[in-house]
């Protein structure tokens, strides 16, 4: 007979120390269950726009199925240079500042390894991506939350990071429009929070894959600020604004130095981003304006539709300015967010993720994206409403449905 | 105006409060928008995508190129009136090249269309020849995939 070995034993204990991810308990019990309409998914509902698959099957008719460059290929490079530059007015040079990477999770990652050593500090937004925190950890940094709440918009503020710094803080991370909250930075506090960042000598990491799904206000690139271009590592994608998610192409912008070091790494761990997907991605920059403008102006009408509902469910939420969640406020269910997410789930049918699994700060929320039919959104909200009606226990709750009243939505079912 | 014609030509059963809500205007201002687009028959109707290839019966179509001589003062439009009206004709385009009328018509079987064509169609004063082309399968009908494999294909939940 064998010995019964503990592997477990075995493994990297930092590793075994990082929490599995909220999300992921949640998934496998959703999965379980048949009927359901989800507003947990955090990627959007359009396909990949044909064009762009048209024209990676092109390259493939054509025989592109080798490496790139570490870097990725230049033309792409180049694309995204000018779509920068365009866009938000900062200039990269394509040869020694850009590093296409696999989604903007390997660039998250290849940043934190290049900048972080065993016993720094990262500052993180709390409630911010679940990557984040495990990320830094797997560096041996430890992240520093700074406790955003719905009371400020969920916005990190310049005195929230002055206090939060100690001689071992290295990094502010920054993760604008926010998924989960959707809240959104505008220019007049970045500014201020940068005026911390240079006189602590920090560096930024600025996540802005949901930059261009932005509806209130304009984007701002946090590199085109003054002074902040040589100390950020601006990180961005494809896979929100073009939907391209399962591509995995997205990029990192910064100085010379923090280049070459990520490449360092990414060369030895990753070694390009797939062909396919950086022609797919220069497709995307190349052509794909249109389309994307009118995915955002889908989202943005969703949006309305949305906090619309919320508010005739007395449910309180946050308007959020950016990405494609809403974050409302349960507490007033008298449910934890898990709670909330799980009896939603078996009793209506209805997928949201509890906020939670973003951290701390997100508890008495839940994350809905409405990254979904309008269709499909009004059966969601139809059954949420009956599901928070016999939770908040009071007759008074708006019987409007979804942006409909109800006899207009029977009207309809009736003709149909 | 534009932006309401887009959301409707998504969706005929959405209502202008949810028109409202989505653009972030006024209710009564969007319902009176559409009425008026109604009324200057700029929105002719609302109907429902059939997929009639999944709807049990006997069903031809066909496209038949319709070369005219045109008349005095009327032109091609008198002619055209003539064959639009009749109820198994669904749309007729004057085109351009080398034939005058695309009309597409409907019927139930081959021996219909065929008997509409020569009895009908072709007798026309003013119709010097048709060529029918009878449809064996459609793709793709008012901007609309028929057999669309492109389902819902995310995980359920994800970060």
């Amino acid at each position: 007979m064998t010995e019964s070995i503990n592997w477990r034993e075995r493994l990297n204990p930092v590793v075994l120390d990082i929490p599995s991810s909220g999300i992921r308990r949640f998934f496998d019990l959703v999965s379980e269950m048949k009927g359901v309409i989800s507003l947990g998914v955090g990627e959007p509902d359009f396909v990949t726009p044909w064009h762009i698959r048209e024209s990676c099957v092109y390259s493939l008719e054509k025989g592109y199925t080798h490496y790139t460059s570490n870097n990725g290929l230049l033309e792409l490079r180049e694309a995204v240079v000018r779509d920068l530059e365009g866009d938000y007015n900062v200039s990269y040079n394509p040869l020694n500042e850009i590093l296409i990477t696999v989604g903007v999770s390997e660039a998250l990652d290849l940043a934190m390894r290049a900048l972080l050593c065993p016993g720094d500090e990262i500052l993180i937004p709390e409630p911010s991506y679940v990557s984040y925190a495990p990320c830094a950890t797997l560096t041996g940094a430890r992240p520093v939350y700074l406790k955003t709440s719905v009371a400020n918009g969920f916005q990190v503020t310049a005195e929230m990071v002055e206090k939060a710094i100690t001689p071992k803080t290295k990094v502010l991370l920054l993760c604008y429009p926010n998924n989960p909250t959707g809240a959104t930075i505008g220019r007049e506090q970045l500014l201020e929070i940068m005026e911390v960042v240079r006189q602590h000598d920090l560096i930024v990491i600025s996540d802005e894959i949901y930059g261009k799904l932005t509806y209130t206000g304009k984007h701002t690139c946090l590199p085109s600020l003054p002074g902040m271009r040589e100390r950020t590592i601006l990180l961005n994608g494809f896979s929100k604004s073009y939907a391209m998610t399962g591509w995995r192409v997205g990029y990192a912008a910064g100085n010379p130095d923090f280049i070459a070091a990520m490449k360092k790494i990414h060369q030895y761990t990753a070694l390009c981003a797939p062909i396919t997907g950086q022609v797919a991605a220069l497709e995307a920059l190349k052509n794909g304006r249109s389309q994307m403008n009118k995915m955002v102006e889908h989202y943005n009408r969703r949006r309305r539709l949305v906090l619309q509902a919320f508010e005739e469910m007395g449910l309180p939420c946050f308007e959020p300015g950016g990405a494609f969640y809403a974050f409302p406020d349960i507490t007033g269910t008298g449910l934890t967010s898990e709670e909330f997410a799980e009896q939603l789930l078996k009793e209506s049918k209805v997928a949201v993720v509890p906020g939670n699994a973003f951290g701390g700060q997100g508890e008495g929320f839940v994350r809905c994206a409405y990254a979904t039919s309008v269709e499909e959104l009004s059966e969601a909200f139809q059954r949420m409403r009956q599901f928070v009606r016999r939770r908040l226990g009071r007759g008074k709750i708006l019987t409007g449905s979804f942006g409909k009243s109800e006899s207009v939505k029977e009207g309809i079912c009736k003709t149909s | 105006m534009k932006e309401i014609l887009e959301i409707l030509k998504a969706d005929g059963r959405i209502t202008p409060r949810q028109i409202a809500i989505m653009l972030d205007r006024d209710e009564a201002e969007v319902a009176a928008t559409i009425k008026e687009m109604e009324e200057k028959k700029i929105i002719l109707g609302y109907f429902t995508l059939i997929n009639l290839d999944k709807v049990k019966g006997e069903r031809v179509s066909a496209i038949i190129e319709v070369k005219l001589s045109p008349q005095r003062e009327v032109g091609f439009d008198a002619i055209a009136e003539r064959i639009y009206r009749f109820p198994e004709v669904s749309s007729v385009r004057l085109m351009s090249g080398s034939y005058d009328l695309s009309v597409m018509i409907n019927g139930h079987t081959l021996q219909e269309v065929a008997y509409f064509v020569s009895n009908k169609l072709a007798t026309i004063e003013n119709v010097i020849s048709t060529s029918t082309h009878f449809v064996l399968k459609t793709y793709k009908y008012h901007g609309t995939i028929l057999d669309d494999a492109e389902e819902d294909r995310r995980l359920v939940v994800t970060p």
